[in-house]
């Protein structure tokens, strides 16, 4: 142990030195023009020392302890961090979730307009992510589009709107069947494909969606998309523009629930398990009497079906979309939400929405250096917890005669 | 063979080209109820091939596979779906164990209840009394079936977590919660110990005296094969060469010929 940190010690001292020279006439040269004279800043040199001293100190640190902890779960002794077992303990867990849900509650009457429009957002990516895990975190089925689903949900609002004035309640369901829909369109081409290609194909979906709402016109209005679209109904009654945020908020928050609830059912289901064996090992998964076409399919219509409905509540809540909405960077930061919460966890997946879209949000002071941050975080997280925030917890059934107890995770 | 056995399982002049490679030659095979056949043969023989076009994997060439469940219409597998053998009551194993490593040991079982039970997408949401009913059933078969093996203990590890051998016996109960009447095991003693290997001979007479489930297995361990297979099969070059009772294959000069080379004189 001492040897190995004397050796991190010495191998920082050297990454410094060299940080040190290789900054040198950025940082500490500095020659004034006007008065012909070099100023020496020989204090940035520390500050650079310092700083890739401690940097490189803590890379190795962690490594290490990544390293260790990985020989430790080969060995197959069973290595369970503290947030784990609070996760498992039941009445903990009712606590909790009482709390948040009180918290969610009360959280527009407390903030202002603005706030509660940030959480709104920050809701939509938490459907959004709880869709896509089932596709990608549960399936394993990789997809690059999936916010061509969003788009189908967020247009068939408008365009109802627009042409046959349907209002939002009528047309919630209709956006989540249209997704649905598409995501068997999708699903029938690709049944066959796998891994790099199936990435592929969807990406190509995910493109042709957005152009071809660019250009037709007589469908979609091309790019200066559709505005005016009706804000969610309120038994008849207008509200002005507070209220009905804090309307959509309520909204999103039913929706969040009833997503939540649905997805931990599916994936405890008969049918969540065929979906996770299909991730697992397809050629085991058809040997043991699972219909692949049918889970694949399944998959992505029930993947589709929560972008398509969140897509109608998207519409209504900015009430002007056009395809601009939906490129493919919206997909990578949903894929990014499933990934770095935690593939397959639905909490994971939750606190990986939050995480994504509030600290953009709230680190706009430090504007143009946000994105920087948010993309070192992602390195960092992929190379220190590459399993995710809450990695899956695994399910356990208790047998005792004919008494049965299933905790979910 | 008596007559009176009830044909579970019938090969004919099963053929399965790749290409220009003929990797299974017209065999013909039969698998009689309460039989432990066994299909030997030296590597790069075609059994494991043999067994990928019986349960659907591949589509063979040429040839008839049928199956007779008992009081049931004959069915004729060939092209039919790998899912479609299995719930027809053909389960297998693998040579290369292919556990779902990252599903406990019960949920591993728990998928092979899959095509024994139905509920769909919106009963799993609405979870009714039937469809809780019907966890609690799979719950209690997968429990069941782990014990038969001798891995309850185990039941709510991961399964990439099992000793080697407890992972052959895993693959094993899985199949069997598919509810087969004829089970094929690709070498389930294949890296096992001596230990390991005679417990598995047990549990394979088991399942075939207690359950009611024949059994053709690939093997090459040839203590295990003589110990309890009858009849057994012997393949060399994608062609049967022999079959008979563990007696009369040992005594067979074309199996010791297969197996220790041409003698010279």
């Amino acid at each position: 142990m001492v040897t190995d940190m004397l050796q991190n010690l010495k191998q920082s001292i050297i990454v410094s030195l060299w940080f040190v020279f290789l900054t040198f006439p950025l940082m500490v040269v500095r020659v004034n023009t006007m008065n012909q004279v070099v100023i020496w800043r020989w204090m940035n040199m520390l500050w650079v020392a310092i700083g890739a001293f401690v940097l490189s100190y803590l890379w190795r640190y962690m490594l290490a302890r990544q390293q260790t902890g990985k020989q430790v779960d080969d060995e197959g002794g069973e290595i369970r961090s503290k947030t784990q077992l609070l996760l498992e303990d039941m009445s903990f867990r009712y606590k909790a979730m009482g709390f948040i849900l009180l918290a969610a509650l009360v959280f527009p009457l407390v903030f202002d307009t603005y706030q509660s429009t940030i959480m709104i957002s920050a809701l939509i990516y938490v459907v959004l992510g709880l869709g896509l895990n089932i596709t990608v975190g549960l399936a394993g089925l990789l997809d690059l589009g999936y916010v061509a689903f969003f788009g189908v949900g967020a247009y068939s609002y408008a365009l109802l709107n627009h042409h046959f004035d349907l209002g939002f309640w009528i047309t919630l369901p209709i956006g989540g069947i249209l997704g649905c829909l598409f995501g068997v369109v999708l699903g029938f081409p690709i049944l066959r494909l796998r891994g790099d290609y199936l990435a592929i194909v969807t990406l190509g979906f995910g493109m042709i969606f957005k152009v071809v709402m660019e250009n037709w016109d007589g469908l979609s209005f091309g790019p200066s998309g559709i505005a005016n679209i009706d804000k969610p109904g309120f038994f008849g009654m207008d509200l002005n523009l507070a209220n009905s945020t804090i309307y959509i908020y309520y909204i999103m928050i039913a929706m969040v629930i009833f997503t939540i609830l649905v997805t931990t059912r599916l994936r405890n289901s008969r049918i969540g398990r065929a979906w996770i064996a299909m991730r697992e090992d397809e050629i085991a998964c058809v040997a043991m009497g699972i219909d692949i076409a049918r889970t694949k399919l399944s998959a992505y219509a029930l993947g589709a079906f929560w972008a398509g409905m969140v897509g109608v509540l998207f519409a209504s809540k900015t009430t002007f979309i056009n395809p601009a909405s939906f490129t493919f960077m919206e997909s990578a930061i949903i894929l990014s939400i499933v990934v770095l919460g935690g593939m397959g966890s639905i909490l994971g997946v939750i606190l990986g929405a939050f995480l994504l879209i509030l600290l953009p949000e709230y680190m706009r002071a430090f504007s143009e250096y946000r994105m920087l941050a948010f993309g070192a975080a992602m390195v960092l997280m992929m190379i220190f917890r590459p399993q995710g925030i809450i990695s899956n917890l695994r399910q356990t059934y208790e047998y005792k005669g004919s008494k049965e107890k299933t905790n979910n995770g | 063979m008596a007559e009176n056995k009830h044909k579970l399982l019938e090969v004919k002049g099963l053929t399965m080209d790749f290409g220009g490679l003929r990797a299974v030659d017209s065999v013909t095979l039969e698998v009689y109820e309460g039989d432990i056949a066994a299909l030997i043969g030296p590597n790069g023989a075609g059994k494991t091939t043999f067994f990928n076009c019986i349960t659907g994997i591949y589509n063979p060439s040429k040839g008839d596979i049928l199956l007779h469940p008992k009081g049931l219409k004959t069915r004729r597998l060939n092209g039919l779906k790998p899912n479609k053998v299995t719930e027809m009551g053909l389960a297998r194993t693998f040579q290369n164990i292919r556990l779902f490593p990252d599903m406990t040991v019960l949920e591993n079982v728990m998928i092979g209840r899959h095509c024994r039970t139905k509920a769909g997408i919106f009963k799993a949401i609405v979870k009714g009394k039937g469809v809780r009913e019907e966890e609690r059933q799979i719950v209690e078969t997968s429990y069941q079936l782990l014990e038969k093996v001798g891995l309850a203990d185990y039941a709510n590890e991961f399964s990439k977590n099992l000793p080697y051998g407890a992972q052959r016996r895993l693959e094993i109960a899985r199949a069997m919660a598919t509810d087969p009447f004829l089970l094929l095991l690709d070498e389930p003693a294949a890296g096992m110990n001596p230990q390991e290997t005679s417990d598995l001979e047990q549990l394979i007479c088991k399942i075939s005296a207690e359950d009611q489930i024949a059994i053709l297995l690939i093997e090459h361990d040839m203590k295990l094969v003589m110990n309890i297979s009858d009849p057994i099969y012997v393949m060399e070059y994608g062609k049967k060469i022999a079959e008979g009772s563990p007696v009369e294959i040992k005594d067979n000069p074309k199996v010791i010929e297969a197996y220790l080379g041409e003698e010279t004189e």
